[in-house]
């Protein structure tokens, strides 16, 4: 019926127990390390490691399923787009051309394209595990919390709170305002015309829109109401506090990038080149 | 002496856009530890009072104000709204608006962690706190998984969790079930006693409140205040009758009975009422009052056979549900909050699929049909108003329909005229939806579905925050389509809609068909009742009371004889 | 300077905001005919939040919206783009001043204004900006994100310049103006 949303997966897991504000940390030293390294042994170890933290997070990859499906579409057209756009890309990267398969001189199939498209899948492939990771295993309470204790702005960071609290309300609003327009005969059916369909649709994006205002209004109230934003600093009700296990996740996050930064960057180029 | 805590003088408040002023000339003590109800008509300004007082009114409603208002002794247009929400604890109209943390404990310990309390002692306030308001099993449960009622629950913790001079309440029972509203007016006189606070609450649910006593009401019309006294005085006088709001059913079967009340009778309540000054009177009244006539049988125009439904695989919200209406009934549909109501109102209209099962219109099989078909005979009007508003003026939001519809412009315009008239709404019909107050908002929807001449009708709580004027005209207006045969189904907590307007009821618990039976047999049944937190009514305790031989049958001519003279009075 | 000036409303409409945005992403989008390009509605609504609520808003909405769309839809977030929405929400809303929708007055002028800025500000977002941020981040080929750029940029100027218009339009009815509301 509805569509599925990734969300928090309740465990008890050395990855749950860590604080917020550390998975936090870690979860963007990983990804800029997975960013700026094209370096293929690196990238692995990554890819390997994060394989390794995922299963002792005891998340199912069942649970997660449906996003998995999603990612894997969109890595093969990913793929299949640079190769059309850009067929020769690896051979410039990697200044020597092995020819597999001859097609049409353009589109021939060299070893470099398809080492080179190894290495853009596998830098998707050590980002999002941590990501879903962070996630599945990051209360979205707590995650406010997080974005403080790392120096974001206290009303910034309760903005987010806001947004994870009024997702569901909102998309059960969508629903029922879109029922409740096709209940006074607005057709939003695919066998109308394009500009009929866009005009059918704002019938249901305007009221959305107008409570949502309408919203921002009553709840900002409520808040004013109940003292929020007086003052310089506000505690957190389910901030997790720091553990010995988060400074020691943190130093080793820490770690990890710097050394996956040396390893890459050692002979001036971001790219492992094995054809040399 | 008694110390002032709220002292309006001469007080007057006009909204930016309005030109006439909605607050005229207001004049009101309210002293210390005293407990207070607002009534009065929908519109009249009740909520815009209790803004001037929690200071949304002037900082955050723009407007001009006039006179002066004091709370414990500080003019509050010299304050600012973080200094008078330490005074005040407001709990809105909207439950929604009001919630705002993920989960029960976080929204209780909102106010705390802006004060920035160490998580340790936070922790500890809030097991208190949610003790106090039997939330405690629950601290860690999401918002999307509560009643209306523990909602309404948790939002009296967050308020409570810091000590606070003034309570105020606007509609605390608008959504709740009769019980649950019983227990919340309980639990808000509990807490009052625990820590002598002052309470004002805002209500349109007289004779609910006043199942536990309160020390003054004022009633408004209009902008101004037109009685200021004790429950026992203003019983026994007719200024509600007069100010159109509902009187708990008991004083109105004593007063038809003739009997002559007086304050020292304790009419506030059912219970401390002097029955033995009225059983006479009461018995003879009973001897003289025609029965009700019943109607015959008809032909079923919609069935619903052994429906399933849950809005996830793992939780069935609706478990074989089967029942039949007949052409031209008026039937409401009553039970806990949660029960699962809304629930299959919606999958009548297809806005949901049922699991399994199937739902007939006139013997034809329609649960495959889509929205919009089953819309042509089906018109529905959903629980919350903002639901189902798309257009900013009341006349094109009533017109919409119709519109879609395809209906010639000049038949549009006298269907819309005629129906806005009927709701009350006429005045306003150029209006922005959005100046209206919830009552109003409400009563736009039930205009917009009623324009469409559908052949049966489904309310969600229709009467929710409507005052009694409108009510009756709107009931009434019911009946008179239901007389020219449009079939009727309300689901409704108001229990006295429920005897006065449907011969039957259909009681849901836990997603089950509890009963299906006149309302008056499921109103003395006790079982039923409890199981489905349904409110007993005041008459059969009366009638019980006052030693009357069938209290059933009394309740029955009660309301034939009530609809009666409430005819005439139209 | 700006962390005094963050009202509790512009906090609220934030956080809202981003979950309509997120919403909207979802389920809110029209499909055009083309394979795999949708008009995205959830851009019109950006634009009206920004210049309502500021560049501030416009720009956390932008990305806090697409970060958590991105996130629940995909398990990871496609920084460049996401980028791209902060920058696009930011310099719209700076119009906001211009325009002065709490006014109610959304007349021809300030429909130009409104839509010369938009489609400025997306055209440096989307032809220029994503395309650049991916092949430094992600040295993905340029003549294939700088396609994919354009097109998504071009959706995304007609679908603001007619539903965001539109949306301003009705929101500019909706202030009501002072003394203006008399029972007939
Ligand atoms: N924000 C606003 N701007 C302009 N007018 C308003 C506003 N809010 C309320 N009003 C007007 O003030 C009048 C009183 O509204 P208020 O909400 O105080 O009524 P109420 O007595 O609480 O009604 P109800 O029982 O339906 O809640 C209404 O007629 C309404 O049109
Ligand atoms: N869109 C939805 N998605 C998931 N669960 C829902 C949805 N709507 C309602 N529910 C759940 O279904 C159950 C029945 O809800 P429903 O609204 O039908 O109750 P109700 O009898 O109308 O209650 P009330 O008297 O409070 O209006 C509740 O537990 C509610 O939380
Ligand atoms: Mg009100
Ligand atoms: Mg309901």
């Amino acid at each position: 019926m509805a569509v599925e949303m990734l969300s928090y997966i309740d465990r008890k897991s050395p990855v749950h127990a860590l604080s917020g504000a550390t998975k936090l940390i870690a979860f963007l030293m990983w990804s800029s390390a997975a960013m700026l390294s094209y370096d293929t042994r690196v990238l692995l170890v990554l890819f390997v490691l994060s394989i390794y933290i995922f299963k002792i997070s005891q998340v199912k990859i069942r649970e997660i399923g449906f996003v998995l499906a999603f990612i894997l579409a969109f890595l093969l057209l990913n793929n299949v787009a640079i190769y059309i756009f850009s067929p020769q890309e690896g051979v410039k990267i990697y200044g020597t051309s092995h020819v597999l398969i001859e097609i049409v001189s353009r589109y021939n199939l060299t070893l470099e394209q398809l080492f080179y498209q190894f290495n853009i899948t596998l830098k998707y492939f050590v980002v999002i595990p941590a990501a879903l990771l962070f996630i599945v295993t990051t209360h979205p309470s707590e995650f406010a919390a997080s974005l403080n204790k790392i120096g974001v702005n206290y009303k910034i960071a309760y903005s987010v709170s806001l947004a994870f609290r009024y997702i569901p309300d909102i998309q059960r609003e969508f629903r029922i305002i879109a029922q409740s327009q096709q209940a006074r005969g607005i057709d939003l059916s695919r066998n109308e015309k394009v500009w009929k369909r866009v005009k059918n649709v704002s019938t249901i994006v305007f009221p959305l829109i107008l409570s949502s205002l309408e919203r921002i209004e009553v709840v900002s109230n409520a808040m004013e109401l109940r003292g929020f934003g007086k003052n310089k600093k506000r505690s957190w009700y389910s901030e997790k506090p720091f553990k010995q296990r988060d400074y020691i996740t943190i130093i080793i996050a820490v770690l990890l990038l710097v050394l996956s930064l040396l390893i890459t960057f050692h002979d001036g180029s971001r790219f492992y080149n094995p054809f040399i | 002496m008694k110390k002032a805590i709220i002292d309006f003088k001469d007080f007057s408040f006009k909204y930016r856009s309005q030109v006439e002023p909605t607050l005229v000339n207001i004049n009101l003590t309210i002293y210390e530890g005293e407990r207070v109800l607002i009534v009065g008509p929908s519109g009249s300004g009740k909520s815009t009072l209790a803004h001037c007082i929690n200071g949304l009114v002037p900082f955050s409603y723009k407007g001009d104000i006039e006179g002066s208002l004091t709370i414990l002794d500080q003019e509050t247009k010299g304050l600012d709204l973080f200094s008078l929400s330490k005074m005040v604890g407001t709990v809105l109209q909207d439950p929604d608006g009001q919630f705002i943390g993920l989960s029960v404990g976080e929204d209780i310990a909102f106010v705390l962690e802006n004060d920035g309390v160490p998580q340790e002692q936070m922790n500890k306030q809030v097991v208190d706190v949610s003790r106090l308001v039997e939330m405690d099993d629950h601290i860690d449960t999401s918002i999307h998984e509560l009643s209306g009622g523990q909602k309404q629950r948790v939002s009296l913790g967050g308020v409570l969790v810091d000590k606070v001079a003034i309570l105020l309440f606007d509609e605390p029972l608008a959504n709740l079930d009769p019980a649950t509203g019983k227990h919340a007016i309980t639990l808000i006189d509990q807490v009052q006693k625990e820590t002598n606070t002052t309470v004002v609450i805002i209500e349109h649910r007289l004779e609910d409140v006043l199942h536990e006593s309160v020390d003054r009401i004022i009633v408004m019309d209009e902008g101004k205040i037109v009685n200021d006294t004790t429950p026992d005085a203003l019983l026994v006088s007719n200024v509600l009758e007069s100010s159109n709001i509902r009187e708990p059913l008991y004083i109105k079967a004593l007063k038809y009975a003739n009997v002559p009340l007086t304050e020292e009778m304790r009419p506030a309540h059912i219970t401390t009422l002097d029955i033995d000054a009225c059983k006479a009177n009461l018995q003879e009244w009973f001897e003289h009052a025609d029965s009700a006539v019943s109607r015959g049988k008809t032909t079923p125009v919609i069935a619903v056979q052994n429906l399933h439904f849950g809005y996830h695989r793992e939780r069935q919200i609706l478990h074989d549900i089967s029942f039949s209406i007949d052409q031209g009934e008026m039937v409401s549909i009553v039970g806990k909050n949660g029960a699962g109501k809304s629930t299959l109102s919606r999958l009548i209209c297809g806005f949901e699929k049922a699991q399994s099962g199937k739902i007939l219109f006139r013997g034809e099989d329609i649960t495959n049909d889509t929205i919009r078909q089953r819309a042509e005979r089906i018109g529905m009007v959903m629980q919350n108003p903002n639901h189902m508003i798309s257009k900013h003026i009341i006349y094109d939001e009533v017109a919409l329909g119709l519109v879609m519809r395809g209906v010639p412009k000049e038949e549009i315009k006298s269907r819309v005229e005629k129906t806005l008239k009927v709701c009350g709404l006429y005045p306003f019909r150029n209006w922005p939806i959005s100046a209206l107050s919830f009552g109003q908002k409400k009563r736009v929807t039930i205009a917009s579905i009623l324009v469409l001449n559908s052949e049966i009708l489904i309310l969600d709580e229709p009467t929710a925050g409507q005052d009694f004027r409108h009510y009756t005209e709107m009931m009434e207006f019911l009946v008179e389509l239901n007389r020219q045969g449009v079939t009727i189904l309300m689901i409704t907590h108001d229990m006295h809609l429920m005897l006065e307007y449907t011969p039957r009821a259909i009681v849901i618990a836990d997603g089950r068909i509890l009963a299906d039976d006149s309302a008056v047999n499921i109103l003395s049944n006790e079982e039923v009742i409890a199981q489905a937190n349904l409110k007993q009514t005041s008459l059969l305790d009366l009638a019980v009371r006052a030693d009357i031989a069938d209290p059933k049958e009394f309740v029955s001519r009660f309301i034939a004889f009530d609809k009666g003279v409430r005819k005439k009075w139209q | 300077m700006w962390k005094n000036s963050l009202s509790i409303k512009t906090i609220v409409a934030i956080g809202i905001g981003a979950a309509v945005f997120v919403i909207l992403s979802r389920f809110v989008a029209i499909p055009t005919g083309i394979p795999n390009t949708n008009i995205q509605t959830s851009y019109a609504f950006l634009a009206l939040m920004a210049v309502v609520f500021g560049p501030i808003a416009g720009g956390l909405i932008g990305l806090i919206g697409h970060t958590l769309t991105d996130a629940i839809t995909w398990g990871s977030v496609w920084w460049s783009w996401v980028f791209v929405s902060l920058f696009v929400g930011f310099f719209t809303g700076l119009v906001s001043n211009r325009i002065n929708i709490e006014s109610g007055v959304f007349g021809k002028s300030q429909i130009i204004t409104f839509n010369i800025v938009q489609a400025i500000v997306q055209f440096v977002g989307w032809f220029i900006l994503a395309p650049f941020l991916d092949v430094l981040i992600y040295a993905e080929p340029a003549s294939k994100v700088f396609t994919q750029g354009a097109v998504a940029g071009i959706f995304n100027i007609i679908t603001v310049g007619i539903i965001g218009t539109l949306l301003l339009s009705s929101y500019a009815k909706t202030r009501n103006k002072s003394d203006s509301l008399v029972k007939e």
